[in-house]
């Protein structure tokens, strides 16, 4: 069976690159917006992983890790933070958001897929 | 969907997030201290970033990063956004738009500008005030090093990695020899709520080489003590692997801090000898079974908890409610931001515009259908009559429904004009503060498209003539920063556009000089106010005594009435001395309807454009004056104006038509002139669907489009301006003419 990936991103470009990199790679995508849209989708999605962009208008994507590990079916979901925003200071706000990993972007499509499959089973 | 595509939906964002960022940076200019604001403004500055580093666009990553860390300082109030901060950041933003459009097909980037705003942005940044004048960038345009001088590798280790779908590979960096490592790993409880997996990073371990693993049971309390969430077990693990340290660590990148671990190369002599537990083989496949017990107790935690777990997430659906409404009310307390929220879907424009058509279409037929039931239905009660009442009402429904789909707020063109004001205010030396209101009023999107032409023209007016020089309104007891008020409104089914200017306002005396100058009125002329500061549109006038770089170019006010005007709208001015002038742009809410006059010319329908027409009037035989062999005038009130005949125009008939008999059009043309256009009689008014001539018939001298009336007949809309210049020559080319329409 494809795994399920849950994208949040707010750029247009960044959703479709995502799109197509994970459409190559055998997986299947949904996508939102913003961290509101994500945890509206989640609801119904069920997805086996997350991967988030941070800076994003009405929910930042630390309010939406916030959000999804509160959720108590969905509070065991490996989440990946998608942000150009590597720095130490991002990366311990995300994590104690509950990420549970990250990837750089601009993101290297292999990178990308291999945090994916590190996260899944 | 392939990377061209991809490239170009990146384009179309940068264009939306630099109007965005304008927007977010004009509302900061105006003392908005919102975070959100910022925030806006951030993201747009990082979302073009993020796109340009998948692309390899390296000039525009290395501004725009300069740029964002100068927001970032904005954004945590390390900087406060002051009005000279603010205007580092507008010219910024302009110079981001202009690296954009450099990217995309390789547009003018002055890059000494380019240079010496990294060098302002990063002065900000590191906590300088900026120097508090006009023109401060244009002296400091000499500094050696390129654009990349602040080089993407910094403080926050982003680096940009062209993005390429090619790229998928085996990059097995094999190490020299095998070594072995002896990892002790102890999860922490924070692992597993983060959404990591023991059990996945031993099996990603397992991947990098051979592994023997001890699992150390010994803190497992007894089951009535034990907490299903919490993590008891430890692994000791002996790997034998190419891979160098840092690899081996590297699996364990994303949850480091939530474990103990350690990583030492052992003893090649001894490997995992003085492990106090036995070796077991490590078996990948066990792991789809069991996935160690503290994660097993965790899914069977979140399954025997089922009813506490629909609570949570009932409380969690009710607090996104809270999210969400508190969202909602912060976008309706700014103003813009409801717009921006809405959810909106891209449509080409094609598919609007067969849309429209289709309507227009409908229309007609509907106009048809109603006029074949009236004549065959004396006494108008039936229900088919009914039916059709309710019909047109629907119709006219559907199409208004559909003209709103094509329009769009006139938001993106006066945001260009402020770019416009900062340009030329910085090169004239003066400072400028353009207010726009009602930028959210809509209008066709051809509308919008076209005047964004003569309104550019307006401002620089405005700003080269209009707006007096700081010294100059000093003396004069004004603010010596001066004020340009961009307004638009609706008003009775037109858009109003008001560019009001606190200047000098007209100099008359120099304007009916210029005019007796230039003889475009008699010296001894007796003008009104009104008249002296309207001729400023008349065509060949230009009061600046040298043409100046900015608003000169040859380009004359009359061409901005003209393109007005070929829109199906006014302008006028009016002028207070001291206090600044005001132009008001009347223009049609769409291009596809028009409201017109029914005609009957020679026998022949046309339709004359509403918006031309001033008066029409019933010519007495004693108003009528010949001139020369063939000219006539007709007196109105106390002015005479030429008199056209259209059937003769446009070549409907060989000799002039008897004007008594007919009704005069009084039409105001290009250049302001006054004609009295002759036709038959007035069938009536009524709002036309405009349908293009010229992809079937190119373009027809006099006649700007057709339509097709109620009853089913093909009427030619009249280009009114067309028609008044072929007045002069008396006769449309002959051998395009009309006469054999029929």
């Amino acid at each position: 069976m494809k795994k399920k990936v849950l994208t949040v991103d707010d750029s247009r470009t960044i959703r479709n690159m995502l799109l197509v990199t994970l459409n190559n790679a055998g997986f299947e995508t949904i996508q939102a917006e913003d961290g509101i849209e994500g945890l509206e989708i989640l609801e119904g999605a069920n997805p086996d992983v997350i991967v988030t962009d941070i800076n994003m208008p009405r929910l930042d994507g630390f309010g939406f890790i916030e959000g999804v590990r509160r959720n108590e079916k969905y509070r065991a979901i490996p989440i990946l933070v998608l942000t150009t925003e590597s720095d130490a200071e991002k990366k311990n706000r995300a994590r104690q958001a509950g990420a549970t990993g990250w990837i750089v972007k601009p993101f290297d499509p292999v990178k990308l897929i291999d945090a994916i499959e590190r996260v899944t089973a | 969907m392939d990377m061209n595509e991809i490239k170009e939906i990146f384009f179309q964002e940068c264009e939306e997030q630099l109007a965005e960022l304008e927007s977010g940076l004009l509302k900061l200019n105006d003392g908005d201290r919102d975070p959100e604001t910022v925030n806006a403004v951030f993201r747009a500055v990082h979302s073009i970033k993020g796109g340009a580093g998948a692309f390899g666009l390296e000039d525009l990553v290395a501004f725009a990063h300069v740029f964002e860390t100068t927001l970032d300082c904005v954004r945590s109030n390390r900087l406060e956004p002051s009005q000279d901060v603010l205007k580092v950041m507008l010219k910024s933003a302009d110079v981001l738009a202009d690296l954009t459009n450099a990217a995309r097909d390789g547009g003018f980037v002055d890059e000494s500008r380019s240079r010496a705003l990294v060098k302002e942005l990063e002065a900000l940044a590191n906590g300088e005030t900026p120097a508090p004048s006009v023109d401060a960038p244009k002296v400091v345009a000499k500094a050696p090093e390129p654009v990349q001088a602040a080089p993407p590798t910094d403080d926050s280790g982003f680096q940009p990695v062209p993005f390429s779908f090619d790229s998928f590979g085996d990059e097995e960096a094999e190490g020299e020899g095998e070594q072995v490592f002896d990892i002790t790993f102890r999860p922490r409880r924070e692992l597993f709520s983060k959404g990591n997996e023991a059990a996945l990073l031993l099996r990603d371990l397992s991947r990098i080489g051979e592994m023997s693993i001890n699992c150390d049971i010994d803190g497992l309390p007894a089951l009535d003590a034990m907490d299903p969430e919490d993590s008891y077990f430890g692994w000791s693990i002996s790997l034998k692997t190419k891979k160098a340290e840092e690899d081996v660590r590297s699996v364990f990148e994303f949850a480091e801090w939530d474990c103990e671990l350690t990583v030492k190369a052992a003893e090649a002599a001894a490997p995992a000898a003085d492990l106090p537990m036995v070796p077991v083989p490590f078996d990948l496949s066990a792991l789809d079974e069991v996935s160690g017990p503290a994660a097993s107790a965790d899914v069977s935690a979140a399954q025997t908890e089922s009813d506490a777990s629909k609570m949570a997430a009932a409380a969690a659906r009710v607090e996104k409610k809270e999210t969400a409404a508190a969202a909602a009310a912060a976008a309706q307390t700014a103003t813009t931001a409801a717009a921006a929220a809405g959810q909106t879907i891209r449509v080409d424009l094609d598919r609007v515009d067969r849309l429209i058509n289709l309507v227009g279409e409908l229309v007609i037929n509907q106009a048809m259908l109603s006029q074949s039931v009236i004549e065959n239905d004396n006494n108008g009660t039936s229900s088919i009559n009914m039916g059709l009442e309710e019909l047109q009402q629907l119709t006219r429904e559907i199409q208004d429904s559909v003209m709103a789909i094509r329009a769009q707020p006139v938001k993106p063109v006066f945001q260009r004009m402020s770019r416009i004001v900062r340009e030329v205010a910085d090169m004239v030396g003066k400072s400028i503060r353009l207010v726009t209101e009602g930028e959210n009023t809509e209008v066709d999107k051809t509308v919008i498209d076209k005047i964004a032409e003569p309104l550019t023209h307006m401002i620089r007016n405005a700003v080269d003539h209009g707006i007096e020089t700081p010294e100059k309104r000093e003396a004069a007891g004004k603010d010596p920063e001066g004020t340009i008020k961009l307004t638009a409104k609706h008003r009775s089914g037109r858009i109003l556009i008001e560019l009001v200017d606190d200047g000098a306002g007209i100099n008359r005396e120099r304007v009916k000089q210029k005019a007796i100058d230039n003889e475009l009125i008699a010296p001894d002329a007796n003008l009104s106010d009104e008249e002296i500061d309207n001729l400023i549109f008349a065509p060949g006038f230009s009061t600046a005594d040298t043409i100046s770089d900015i608003s000169g170019r040859g380009v004359g006010m009359d061409v901005v009435k003209r393109s007005i005007q070929a829109l199906g709208g006014r302008i006028s001015i009016s002028s207070r001395p001291g206090h600044g002038s005001t132009f008001t742009m009347s223009l049609p809410l769409t291009l596809a309807v028009l409201d017109g006059m029914v005609v009957t010319v020679a026998g022949q329908t046309l339709v004359v454009p509403l918006t031309a027409i001033v008066e029409t009037l019933q010519p007495e035989a004693t108003a009528i004056h010949s001139f020369g062999a063939n000219q006539r005038l007709i007196s109105i009130r106390d002015s005479f104006c030429p008199l056209v005949d259209v059937g003769r125009i446009l070549n409907f008939r060989s000799v002039q038509a008897n004007p008594v008999e007919g009704v005069a059009l009084l039409v105001e043309s290009e250049g302001g002139g006054q004609r009295a256009l002759m036709v038959d009689a007035i069938q009536g008014q009524r709002q036309v669907v405009i349908k293009s001539l010229e992809a079937n018939y190119t373009h027809v001298p006099g006649i700007a489009a057709a339509t097709i009336l109620g009853d089913g007949r093909v009427a030619l809309i009249l280009d009114v301006d067309a028609v008044v210049s072929a007045s002069r020559g008396q006769s449309l080319k002959p051998e395009m003419s009309l006469a054999a329409t029929g």
